[in-house]
């Protein structure tokens, strides 16, 4: 597998750090990593920095991660990138708004580096 | 969308204590590599250094606060961040993660709550000289647990 871009949208940096580790822990090789602290942050981001992953959570200040999904379907520079949400929001009506809305895997925090390979390598293998 | 919370009330009322201790040591478990275990609070009586709270709206309404020393906290932070040094703005953040993860895991453990409950950010408060009035006024359960032989307090207070 190439080297990847990826862009972590979480507003703790602390998070932020942790999912990194747990990418490369998980054998994702990255490229570079861009961090955004909410949704609004990530949409800005995109525009200037391609990415083939993201890595979102869903209650954050400012944009939260369900309303960044909906709007980074409409971006063309993001058409095609797998979303996967980290959170700690569990219920089922999360899991399928996210999904709905275009997301392509779904993690409940806390999670393990097992869970970062189990969810998010399938979706760098299959490309829409 | 229905808001009646007596159901939850009556199913749960007498296990809010152990969800909210199997929902604490998932997540000292997973996240810090740390197997910890309710003790005595009157043994070990907590510090409130750090403060980290998360509120809850919904069906269930009140407060999840995590209270530990100043030394804890910046375990936790080194531990999360992989044993890397965490500066002072990481430690709150990780204290304010550490609550959240709680929170949504013990949520998550209600059957018919989780759908129904939100968590707001978290917030961190650092330093002992502050009094802390929940407007949630109903059932209220502590567990204290030793984290690095250090008391953490973690407590959940409910709207009646």
């Amino acid at each position: 597998m190439d080297k990847i871009r990826a862009l972590i949208v979480d507003d703790s940096s602390v998070m932020r750090k942790i999912v990194e580790r747990s990418l490369r822990q998980a054998g994702v090789e990255l490229d570079k990593v861009t961090e955004a602290g909410n949704g609004a942050e990530a949409l800005a981001s995109l525009q200037e920095n391609p990415v083939d992953l993201i890595l979102c959570d869903i209650n954050m200040p400012v944009m939260d991660g369900l309303e960044f999904v909906r709007e980074a379907a409409k971006l063309e520079c993001a058409k095609g990138v797998p979303i996967v949400m980290i959170t700690t929001e569990g219920s089922e009506s999360h899991v399928v708004q996210a999904l709905s809305a275009g997301a392509r895997g779904y993690i409940r925090k806390p999670f393990t580096p097992d869970q970062v390979k189990e969810h998010v390598l399938p979706v760098l293998v299959k490309k829409p | 969308m229905s808001t009646d919370t007596s159901f939850i009330t009556r199913s749960h009322e007498e296990n809010w204590l152990p969800v909210l201790e199997l929902a604490v040591e998932e997540v000292f478990e997973i996240m810090l590599g740390c197997r910890v275990k309710p003790v005595a609070q009157a043994e070990h009586p907590p510090s409130s250094e750090f403060t980290a709270m998360i509120g809850l709206a919904g069906a269930l309404c009140g407060v999840i606060t995590v209270c530990c020393s100043a030394k804890s906290a910046g375990q936790m932070a080194t531990k999360m961040l992989g044993d890397a040094a965490a500066s002072q703005s990481e430690v709150g953040d990780a204290l304010g993660e550490i609550c959240n993860m709680i929170a949504g895991n013990f949520k998550n453990k209600l059957a018919g709550t989780d759908e129904r409950c939100m968590l707001s950010v978290p917030t961190v408060i650092s330093g002992e000289e502050y009094s802390l009035h929940s407007m949630a006024d109903g059932k209220a359960v502590e567990t204290v647990l030793l984290f690095e032989n250090a008391p953490v307090a973690v407590r959940l207070e409910l709207q009646a």
